[in-house]
């Protein structure tokens, strides 16, 4: 009695899961995988508020297909990663990964990628190996080097001779400090003295003073989102700036997301990124001004353009293959994709599937009462300078 | 070589006062409080939300943050520690880490993950130059302040009476009982006193440490390794301790950046190699 009741049962239930393939086919979903909570909250809090923006404005229709948004939280943290990953191929059988807030999480999703043929979209992490651990890999964020390499050049050109580097002792610090270290020899710069301080530590006083002692023409700065601010601080209460001594870095440091609650003593910084909430064209400033609107008067942040232009990917993709969903088409029609992004032009590399966008260097400026990166000089195309010099 | 001579002193001041108030109820009362450094990020967040969005200025934030933490403490001490003061030192590093989660939640959940920043006045921003050494101006109000603390701190231990009932309490509860003094009082006035140093330091150490929600957890390390040198049974030892690892740490980073961070740590463990109840601990029996 009680096995034929789980008979039915099982019956029951597979026949519902075949219904639910049927409807599946008309339905496309994209399954974000982003630190909501934990110390990366601020990256997943912008990405999603931009995913949900792209949405209400182009709707959830595209070549037919309804589009189902799955936005989990991984905190971060790889493992969390890889078995939310599995669980959204296996179990809700997406057609799209996107996300990933830091390299970790993107490296342990990049086998499952592979061999389910599912296409990664990377929208937040910042490695360059990335993008070659599955040809299923696309990415519309940046790379740290993208941003590095050029501020070695722009430093190196405009009367920067000697440079102290300082950065944080963790992995995308000494990636910073290598790419921007190998550039600025090669331009004929000297760099003087490479420090590192531990992550967890934001009391610079001592290394900023062996640092000044050194007399550098700048300071190369590169620490995690929050210590940016407490950093230039530091700096500023030295009077190193009155020395003359100027802060250059990769825009990471002066995050639009935290830049006008800094206070005036960053005011003048050098960074070099690939956006800035201030960049002035039309499509930025609608988007700007509908994020504001949409969130508070939040700001978008670099992280935010990403995930907003990883959107326009993935429906685009979706319109050129007509709807089909399998991995190897989505990924030929990715291939060579360009369009304008509310951070300027940007385009995916056919042979790298690695984005290739414009790096602006740009100064913090009190605009309206507020603290913006203002751009005043652009590096064109800039490929991921990592792989580039592999190429070669 | 005076620059970091200062920035040490002052860096070891802010670790005294963060971590005085823990030497003093491990102490008094031995009991281990490891939210002790949840009391700091609540005297940092305090400020925060005084001076950034409610325009308080700074002056005020501070004292306000030590009070308001103060009292914090003292309800906390009456309806919690009181139950755990019995039990074994395991049961109560089970209790303080659990306080220690629930408050990195609770920040978290109430004001982001992010670092705060606090709006520091005009007044306090740059630095003097002083027979060519630069002082910053934040850092020397600093000193002043911790400097103060200790002296009216060390006067009011041994001169007043309330100091006096407070090291009866420490060297034997029971006689001190016997002898009319309400202990229980003095535990939660000295605990709530200790929070609120722990919360001034933390408003103050805001610009210089940084203040997340992880907080707690990052400096519980450095409020324990002071309490260690330092010993517990009086306010001078761990002040020496800390203007010595606050030197020793400021002074390791400069010279020799690779290890700097390290200093503290080989410090504290030599000083317990040689001597294990701290470097100015009676050697007391329990």
């Amino acid at each position: 009695m009680v096995r034929s009741y789980f008979l039915v049962a099982a019956a029951v239930a597979l026949g519902l899961s075949a219904a639910d393939t049927a409807f599946a086919q008309d339905t496309v979903k994209i399954g974000f995988i982003l630190p909501m909570t934990g110390q990366q909250q601020s990256t997943g809090k912008q990405e999603a508020a931009a995913i949900k923006l792209y949405t209400a404005q182009h709707g959830d229709t595209v070549a037919g297909k309804k589009i189902e948004l799955i936005i989990r939280d991984d905190a971060a943290v790889p493992d969390n990663t890889k078995r939310i990953a599995q669980e959204l191929i296996v179990n809700d059988k997406v057609t799209f990964l996107a996300g990933f807030g830091v390299t970790p999480a993107a490296l342990s999703v990049a086998p499952l990628s592979a061999e389910s043929k599912t296409p990664e979209i990377v929208t937040a992490a910042g490695t360059s190996i990335i993008t070659e651990k599955s040809p299923y890999i696309a990415r519309t964020s940046f790379t740290l080097a993208q941003s590095t390499v050029p501020m070695a050049d722009w430093a190196a050109d405009n009367g920067i001779k000697k440079v102290v580097t300082m950065i944080s002792d963790y992995a995308p610090g000494v990636d910073a400090e290598k790419s921007f270290t190998a550039e600025f020899k090669k331009k004929g710069g000297d760099v003087l003295e490479s420090i590192r301080f531990p992550l967890a530590n934001p009391d610079f006083a001592p290394f900023l003073q062996r640092a000044a002692d050194q007399k550098p023409d700048a300071i190369f700065v590169f620490v995690p989102s929050g210590q940016g601010g407490t950093f230039v601080k530091q700096f500023v209460e030295r009077g190193l700036d009155k020395a003359g001594i100027k802060i250059i870095g990769p825009g990471d440091v002066m995050d639009d997301d935290l830049v006008n609650g800094m206070g005036d003593a960053v005011i003048g910084t050098v960074t070099a990124h690939l956006y800035s909430a201030d960049h002035d064209s039309a499509a930025n400033k609608a988007f700007v001004a509908a994020f504001k609107k949409a969130n508070d008067g939040m700001r978008p942040n670099f992280m935010a353009v990403s995930a907003y232009d990883g959107m326009n990917l993935i429906y685009e993709a979706l319109k050129k293959t007509g709807g089909k969903t399998d991995g190897d088409s989505l990924i030929e029609a990715i291939k060579g994709m360009a369009w304008e992004s509310p951070r300027g032009p940007i385009s995916i590399d056919a042979q790298t599937r690695d984005i290739i966008q414009n790096i602006y260097i740009r100064k913090v400026e009190k605009k309206n009462g507020e603290l913006y990166n203002v751009e005043f000089a652009t590096f064109p195309a800039v490929k991921d300078p990592v792989k580039a010099a592999e190429q070669k | 070589m005076l620059t970091i001579l200062f920035d040490g002193i002052a860096y070891g001041m802010l670790l005294f006062v963060l971590a005085c108030g823990l030497s003093i109820t491990l102490g008094l009362m031995n009991f281990i409080n490891l939210a002790h450094g949840s009391f700091a990020m609540a005297g940092g967040y305090c400020t925060v939300i005084l001076v950034n969005r409610l325009g308080v200025p700074f002056a005020l934030g501070l004292p306000i943050a030590f009070l308001v933490t103060a009292a914090l403490g003292g309800l906390f001490e009456r309806t919690l520690y009181v139950h755990v003061y019995a039990r074994s030192h395991l049961d109560q590093v089970l209790f303080t880490i659990g306080l220690v989660f629930m408050s990195v939640a609770a920040i978290d959940y109430v004001m982001g993950s992010s670092q705060q920043f606090v709006l520091i006045p005009e007044a306090l921003q740059g630095q003097f130059i002083v027979f060519g050494v630069g002082m910053s101006k934040y850092r020397l109000l600093i000193i002043l302040i911790c400097g103060l603390l200790t002296v009216g701190l060390q006067l009011m231990i041994a001169k007043t009476r309330f100091g006096s009932r407070l090291r009866a309490a420490v060297d034997d509860q029971r006689v001190a009982r016997g002898l009319g003094i309400n202990v229980g009082a003095v535990f939660t006035l000295t605990f709530a006193f200790g929070s609120g140093l722990a919360g001034l330091g933390g408003a103050l150490g805001a610009e210089i440490l940084g203040l997340d929600p992880t907080f707690p957890l990052k400096f519980l390390i450095y409020f324990l390794i002071v309490v260690t040198v330092g010993g517990t049974s009086s306010i001078t030892g761990p002040f020496l301790a800390s203007i010595l690892l606050g030197i020793a740490d400021v002074a390791g980073k400069y010279y020799v950046p690779k290890l700097g961070a390290f200093v503290i740590y080989t410090i504290m463990i030599l000083v317990l190699i040689w001597r294990p109840q701290g470097l100015f601990a009676r050697s007391t029996a329990r």
